[in-house]
C-alpha cells in the first residue's frame, strides 16, 4: 500500500490513534494501554500484515520516555512507524511486544539497559551491555563524575 | 667512564652509557646476544578490540609483512606470547580481562599502545562513559604509537622502537665488590 492508502486504512481501523505522515514513513502514535492490541492487529490484518520488526528504540522526552517501533511487511513491501509514550519518567513501564514480533526481545533488553524502561511480561528482562549497578546512560540527565569528562 | 659526549645528535639518537661497572666485556657481549635474540623474535598476542585491529591485520598481510622481522608467530594464548599490541580502545568491561591477560604473560613481556584510544582515550576522551582514558591506567606501556589508526608503517616503526628498547636491557647482575665502610670526612665526632 502507498502511504496515503495506509493513512486512510489506519485512521479507519484505529480511531484513537494519531496518524501522521513523517518524512519517509507513516507514523502512528498510540496509547500505552492499546499498544499490544494495535500491534497484534497490524500483524494479523491481511491488508497490512506487518510481520517484521526492523528496530525498536527509546527516546527521552522531557515528561516521558517514548518507544519507537519501525515495522515492515515482507509480503506487501510497505513500512511504517509505531510510536508510544510512557506515562512518566520515574517509573516507565510498557507492555512487551515479544509475543507479536520475536525480534523485540533483545531490543527491549537494550532499552531497559540504557534508558530504564521496564517491559511487562518480558521473559528475560536483564541488562544487556552494562553492569547491574550502572545508571541509565542514554537519559539526558545522566551524570557520571567518575567516568565522564565533560566538555 | 660515564656518558660519552656527542656534539650533534641526530633523530632517534641516544647517549651511550656504560652498562656495567668496570666495563665487563663478557657480560655486555652476552647481553648483546640475548637482547638481539629477544628483539628479533617477539611473538605478539592477537589482541585487537577495535578499528586499530585492521591495521594490525595489515601488518600481518603480505604488503607490510611483519614476518620478516620475526613477529610472524602471533599467538592466541597469552602464556606463549611476549608482546601485547593493544590495538583498539579498552572498555570498562574489557579492562579486567586485559589485566588478566597481562598477568598471564611470562616475563619478559612488553606492551605497545597503538592508536589514540589506548594512549589517552582518543576521540572518546570527552563525554564517554565506557572507554578507559588510556590503557596505561591498566597495564604498563612501553611504546606509544599515535594515530587514529596509525598507518601500518607507523606501527612497524613503533615495533622497531620497541626492538631498540629491548636491545638496551640489562639482563645479568654483575657481581659488585663489597663497598668498604667509609665514614664521611666532615662528620667528625
Amino acid at each position: 500500500m502507498t502511504n496515503e492508502e495506509l493513512i486512510e486504512y489506519l485512521i479507519q481501523q484505529f480511531p484513537e490513534a494519531t496518524v501522521v505522515q513523517g518524512t519517509q514513513f507513516v507514523e502512528m502514535t498510540v496509547m500505552p494501554e492499546s499498544l499490544l492490541e494495535s500491534a497484534q492487529k497490524l500483524k494479523s490484518a491481511n491488508e497490512t500484515s506487518f510481520d517484521y520488526l526492523i528496530c525498536l528504540t527509546g527516546v527521552d522526552y522531557p515528561e516521558s520516555i517514548g518507544i519507537v517501533y519501525h515495522i515492515e511487511s515482507t509480503k506487501l513491501g510497505h513500512a511504517m512507524v509505531l510510536k508510544v509514550k510512557t506515562a512518566n519518567r520515574e517509573e516507565p513501564v510498557i507492555e512487551t511486544l515479544t509475543p507479536v514480533w520475536q525480534g523485540a526481545k533483545y531490543h527491549e533488553r537494550e532499552v531497559f539497559d540504557l534508558l530504564g524502561v521496564k517491559f511487562n511480561n518480558h521473559t528475560d528482562l536483564r541488562r544487556l551491555f552494562l553492569e547491574d549497578d550502572w545508571g541509565f546512560p542514554l537519559r539526558k540527565d545522566y551524570v557520571d563524575d567518575v567516568r565522564i569528562i565533560e566538555r | 667512564m660515564g656518558i660519552m659526549y656527542k656534539t650533534n645528535y641526530k633523530v632517534n639518537d641516544y647517549p651511550v652509557i656504560e652498562t656495567y661497572e668496570g666495563g665487563s666485556i663478557i657480560l655486555t657481549q652476552l647481553d648483546a646476544i640475548v637482547n638481539w635474540a629477544r628483539s628479533n623474535s617477539i611473538w605478539p598476542l592477537t589482541f585487537g578490540t577495535r578499528c586499530c585491529a585492521m591495521e594490525l591485520m595489515a601488518i600481518g598481510a603480505p604488503r607490510h609483512d611483519f614476518a620478516r622481522f620475526g613477529f610472524e608467530v602471533a599467538r592466541a594464548s597469552p602464556r606463549q606470547a611476549d608482546l601485547i599490541i593493544l590495538a583498539g580502545s579498552i572498555n570498562y568491561k574489557m579492562a579486567p580481562v586485559l589485566k588478566r591477560l597481562y598477568d598471564q604473560m611470562a616475563e619478559p613481556k612488553y606492551v605497545i599502545a597503538m592508536g589514540a584510544c589506548t594512549i589517552s582515550g582518543g576521540p572518546f576522551f570527552y563525554n564517554s562513559y565506557t572507554i578507559v582514558k588510556g590503557a596505561d591506567h591498566i597495564v604498563p606501556v612501553d611504546v606509544y604509537i599515535p594515530g587514529c589508526p596509525p598507518r601500518p608503517e607507523a606501527l612497524l616503526f613503533g615495533i622497531f622502537q620497541l626492538q631498540k628498547k629491548i636491545r638496551h636491557e640489562k639482563n645479568f647482575k654483575s657481581k659488585k665488590m663489597k663497598l668498604v665502610d667509609v665514614k664521611p670526612v666532615f662528620d667528625k665526632k
